[in-house]
C-alpha cells in the first residue's frame, strides 16, 4: 500500500477555504469560521466543525461538501467531529467574508451586538424599531429600517433601504 | 462515497476531559442522577419539540411574508435545539434511543413537555403571546444551565442562549405593538393572555426531579428563575398597555396532572398524530 505524505494541516484549510457554504455560496466555510480544527491523528484527518444554527439545514449538506472536498484531494482517512462548545459566533466571520456578503448584497454583522435577551429596564425602546444602524449594501446609505428580526435564513434579518428602497438581508451578530 | 460518521453524537470523551473535577460524565454519573436527568433533558427537548411544531404549523399561513418567515425560522432553531437536548437524554438513558426515535416513537404519556406549548396556536396573537410567555421563561432557563455542573448540558445551554435570546427580543417586540396596537389587536392580545397566563406557572413549578438536579448543580430550581421571567412580563405587558391577570389559578400543578409528569391536554395527541405519522406507519423509513 502506498503511502502518500500526509498534507500539511495549513495546506488542508486552504482546500477547505475553497469550500462554499451552501446557502451562501460567495463565501467558503473558513471565511464562516465553522471549520474549528485540522489536524492528523495518526493517519486520520479529524476536521472538527461547529454548527452556526442549532437547526441550521445546512449543517449536513456542510458535512457532506467537506468530505467530498477532501476526498478529491487524496484523503480516504477522514473523520469530522462537531464541537458546540464555544458556540458559533459570527465575531468568527473572516475580514473578506465580510465584504465578499457586503458585496454580494448581504449586510455583515456589527460585532458586538447580539442579543443577549435581558429586556428588563429597555422595552420602551424596543418595539418597531432597530437601535442598529445597517447600512444598505448597494447604495451605502444608512437610512434603513428593520423588517424583521428573522430574514430568509435564521442567520440573517430582514432590512430595507429608505433611500433606494431595496430589501436587503443583514447578517445578524450572534 | 462512504457514509458520513455519525457527528451528531456529542463526543462524550472530549467533554468528559473538559469536565471540572467531580462534575458528572456520561462514564460515571451517579447513578441516582442519571433517572432524574433524562427526565429533565426530555422536558427541556419535548418543550422545544412540541414548541417548534406546533410554530411551525404556521409555514405558508401566517398574516404576512416575512412573518411566516420569521415563524418558519423560530421553529427550525427550536427543532434543532430538541435535537441536541433528545440526543443528550438518549445518551444519558443508554438505552440506545436517538433523538429522532424519542420524538417519533413515544406515545402522549411519554411527553414532559409543559402543557403551555402544546396549546393550539389560535391567532397569531395567541401564537405570539404564547412565545411570549415561554421565551422569557426559556432565556432564564438557558442562562443558567450555562453554568450547570455538567458540561453536556452547559455547552447546548450557550449554543441555544444565543437563539433563544432574537426569540424573545422579536415576540415581546409583537406583544408590545400588537397590545399598543388597534382595539382589535390590543382585544385579541388581552384574550390571548387571558387564556395561556393560567398555563405559566408549570414552568416553574419545583418536583422531585428538580430538586435532585439543583441539589448536584445540574440545572435551577425552576422556582428560583420565577423573579427575572416575572419582571420581564410585567414590564412587557405594561408597555404594551396590557392587564397583568395576577394571582389565577395554574393547571398542571395540583393533583397529577401536568405535563411534565406526562399527563397532557387532549391537544398533544393530535400534534403527535400528525408529526409522528411517518415513522409510525413506516418504522426507520428513510429518504
Amino acid at each position: 500500500m502506498d503511502h502518500a505524505p500526509r498534507p500539511d494541516p495549513a495546506e488542508i484549510w486552504g482546500w477547505l477555504s475553497e469550500v462554499p457554504d451552501p446557502e451562501i455560496p460567495v463565501i467558503s466555510l473558513t471565511d464562516l469560521g465553522i471549520i474549528r480544527g485540522v489536524e492528523w491523528q495518526d493517519d486520520t484527518l479529524v476536521v472538527t466543525v461547529t454548527p452556526t444554527y442549532s437547526g441550521c439545514p445546512a449543517t449536513s449538506i456542510i458535512n457532506l461538501d467537506i468530505e467530498r472536498a477532501l476526498r478529491e484531494r487524496g484523503i480516504d482517512r477522514l473523520r469530522l467531529e462537531r464541537r458546540l462548545s464555544p458556540p458559533w459566533t459570527t465575531d468568527w466571520l473572516t475580514e473578506s467574508g465580510r465584504e465578499k456578503l457586503r458585496a454580494y448584497g448581504i449586510a455583515p454583522p456589527i460585532d458586538g451586538t447580539a442579543a443577549d435577551g435581558r429586556l428588563a429596564g429597555r422595552v420602551s425602546r424596543l418595539a418597531g424599531t432597530s437601535n442598529l444602524v445597517i447600512a444598505c449594501p448597494r447604495c451605502g446609505s444608512t437610512k434603513t429600517e428593520k423588517v424583521s428580526q428573522f430574514g430568509s435564513t435564521p442567520c440573517k434579518a430582514s432590512y430595507r433601504c429608505t433611500d433606494c428602497l431595496e430589501p436587503f438581508d443583514y447578517f445578524k451578530c450572534i | 462515497m462512504p457514509s458520513l460518521p455519525d457527528v451528531m453524537t456529542p463526543d462524550v470523551e472530549r467533554l468528559a476531559a473538559q469536565a471540572p473535577r467531580g462534575a458528572p460524565t456520561a462514564s460515571h454519573i451517579d447513578p441516582h442522577l442519571a433517572g432524574p436527568l433524562v427526565e429533565f433533558l426530555m422536558r427541556t427537548g419535548d418543550n422545544a419539540l412540541i414548541l417548534g411544531h406546533r410554530v411551525s404549523q404556521w409555514c405558508g399561513h401566517s398574516p404576512a411574508l416575512e412573518e411566516d418567515i420569521a415563524l418558519a425560522n423560530q421553529a427550525l432553531d427550536l427543532v434543532g435545539q430538541c435535537q441536541l437536548w433528545l440526543g443528550l437524554a438518549g445518551e444519558v438513558e443508554g438505552r440506545g434511543r436517538s433523538a429522532d426515535h424519542l420524538a417519533y416513537r413515544r406515545d402522549a404519556a411519554a411527553f414532559r413537555n409543559v402543557l403551555l406549548v402544546e396549546l393550539p396556536n389560535g391567532d397569531f396573537g395567541q401564537t405570539l403571546m404564547r412565545q411570549f410567555l415561554f421565551d422569557a421563561f426559556h432565556i432564564e432557563l438557558l442562562r443558567a444551565l450555562t453554568r450547570s455542573a455538567d458540561p453536556r448540558v452547559a455547552e447546548i445551554a450557550a449554543k441555544a442562549q444565543k437563539e433563544v435570546a432574537y426569540h424573545l427580543e422579536r415576540s415581546a417586540d409583537l406583544v408590545i405593538r400588537l397590545g399598543d396596537g388597534t382595539d382589535e389587536s390590543r382585544a385579541r392580545m388581552q384574550a390571548a393572555l387571558t387564556y395561556l397566563f393560567p398555563y405559566t406557572g408549570e414552568m416553574m413549578h419545583d418536583d422531585a426531579v428538580d430538586r435532585a438536579l439543583a441539589d448536584a448543580g445540574i440545572a435551577p430550581l425552576p422556582s428560583s428563575l420565577r423573579a427575572d421571567w416575572d419582571r420581564t412580563v410585567r414590564e412587557v405587558l405594561a408597555e404594551a398597555t396590557l392587564t397583568h391577570p395576577g394571582q389565577t389559578y395554574q393547571h398542571g400543578i395540583a393533583g397529577q396532572g401536568g405535563g411534565k409528569r406526562g399527563v397532557h391536554t387532549e391537544h398533544l395527541g393530535f400534534i403527535l398524530a400528525e408529526m409522528q405519522f411517518l415513522q409510525r406507519a413506516y418504522p426507520d423509513a428513510t429518504w
